[in-house]
């Protein structure tokens, strides 16, 4: 089921800080996008994205997800329906892959059976050979490979939306470019809203269906990577896009446009 | 020799009875202090200032000499078993608290927002992945208890709880040497080859945690 997600003027600011994480930040996800988000460390686009699961609470405005109220949910139940990989993956290292990625779905209390068959189908969508893989234990597995089982075990209860924080940014160069390839397959066989974070403007531009481009808690801009390279809204998009050039070329392809 | 052999043929279940007694005396009070100490513990490290307070109180316990400790709570709890098991569990209490505060305080910080992430309930949480990831760690503590409470529970017979103290305090008596070496002997014969056990445990545990990478 396509998911969308709405901010509505969200603010946030950690005690201390001497600029708000999020400045009144508004903007809408249709279901079905793959939106990446764009910045510098410290710029909020990872308090964005966790305040849509409620691992940080805005200080003011609203959060909807399909239309509801993220803040009237309960965090856990919302949680076991939105999808969350992260840049250390986290899996539970005293757990096997299967179990890891079982994790979901058991909490929801599956059968067995179904869990077992999600889990092979799982896997075997992320490129790991279930009967090689799911007995393992996640310090069995190289970077690539364990990022391949966190992204599996966010997919096990098949949520529609999926938040991805920097998830590929600790993965060498040539394995990063096949689980983006891979994530980009999953997306366009499943149309889940998926919002992903990243710092690398090449794989923002290579993902992204719209590209959300952040900067001191304020939206720069929001468009396709298309729009964004050709007509960046403000000096910081132009600035981002000049770091990236000498990359752009091979990562921006729109499709059936040739260089 | 001739009178540790002896010893051995006159006395044979009488040592077994001393043993047993020494073992289970050991065992109450570790058992006590567990219960007492891990769910404190898991709550100091949640909570830095009862965190600090019952290290406070804890490490002062400590200080105090066991035998001190017995003797202050004769007048309190009388002789005999319990005053023996109440001094070894303030004993050995520390360092499994210790331990335990630190292995949840140390859990991998990105394993924790996972499971927070996937929306995990909290009770769930803790009984499978915090509690099996700090159980090296805490059960390291619990090793470090268990060898100064079998060395300690010999004090247990001063007060007449009996165990291999009893072998220690009536060769002193008496003075009997030969006495003197089975006691001391079978105490440190006890605390390596339970220690020795435990190290093992200890060891797969770490492994079923996967910190030993493979």
């Amino acid at each position: 089921m396509p998911c969308e997600v709405e901010f509505e003027d969200v603010t946030k600011r950690f005690p201390g800080a001497a600029r708000p994480a999020l400045d009144h930040v508004s903007l809408k996800v249709e279901a079905g996008e793959f939106v990446t988000v764009l910045g510098t460390s410290g710029c909020g686009k990872t308090t964005m994205i966790k305040c849509v699961n409620r691992l940080v609470e805005p200080d003011s405005g609203t959060i909807r997800v399909e239309g509801e109220d993220v803040s009237a949910a309960d965090p856990a139940r919302l949680r076991q329906h939105i999808g969350y990989v992260i840049q250390k993956v986290g899996l539970f290292p005293h757990m096997t892959v299967g179990e890891n990625v079982a994790t979901v779905p058991r909490v929801l209390k599956w059968d067995k059976e179904r869990i077992q068959a999600r889990v092979d189908e799982l896997l075997a969508l992320v490129n790991l050979d279930p009967k090689e893989f799911a007995g393992r234990y996640p310090s069995q597995l190289s970077g690539g490979q364990q990022q391949r089982v966190g992204l599996a075990r966010a997919l096990a209860a098949d949520p529609s939306l999926l938040l991805m924080d920097e998830p590929f940014g600790a993965i060498d160069a040539i394995n990063r470019e096949a689980l983006q390839d891979e994530l980009l397959r999953i997306h366009q066989g499943s149309r889940k809203t998926i919002l992903f974070v990243t710092h690398d403007i090449n794989e923002a531009l290579k993902l992204g269906t719209r590209v959300l481009v952040m900067d001191a808690g304020r939206v720069q801009q929001f468009d396709t990577p298309k729009e964004i390279c050709e007509h960046p809204a403000t000096d910081f998009v132009r600035s981002l896009l000049r770091s990236g050039e000498f990359r752009l070329r091979s990562a921006y392809v729109e499709p059936g446009e040739g260089i | 020799m001739q009178n540790v052999l002896a010893y051995f043929s006159q006395n044979g279940t009488e040592f077994v009875q001393m043993v047993a007694t020494h073992l289970w005396l050991s065992a109450v009070a570790l058992a006590l202090a567990t219960v007492i100490a891990v769910p404190l513990g898991i709550l100091g490290a949640r909570f830095r200032r009862l965190d600090s307070v019952s290290e406070g109180v804890w490490g002062t316990l400590r200080i105090i000499p066991s035998l001190a400790l017995l003797l202050v709570l004769i007048p309190v709890l009388g002789t005999g078993t319990l005053p023996a098991v109440v001094s070894l569990t303030v004993l050995a209490i520390p360092p499994i608290l210790i331990n335990t505060t630190t292995a949840f305080k140390t859990l991998p910080a990105d394993v924790l927002e996972a499971a927070e992430g996937m929306g995990m309930p909290p009770a769930r949480e803790l009984l499978t992945v915090k509690l099996p990831l700090a159980l090296p760690v805490a059960f390291a503590g619990f090793r470090t208890a268990t060898s100064e409470v079998i060395a300690s529970a010999m004090l247990a017979a001063y007060i007449g709880a009996g165990g291999l103290g009893d072998l220690i305090f009536t060769g002193l008596g008496l003075m009997r040497t030969d006495l003197l070496w089975i006691g001391g002997l079978s105490v440190a014969a006890l605390s390596l080859a339970v220690g020795a056990l435990l190290s093992l445990a200890e060891a797969r545990m770490r492994r079923r945690a996967g910190m030993v990478a493979a």
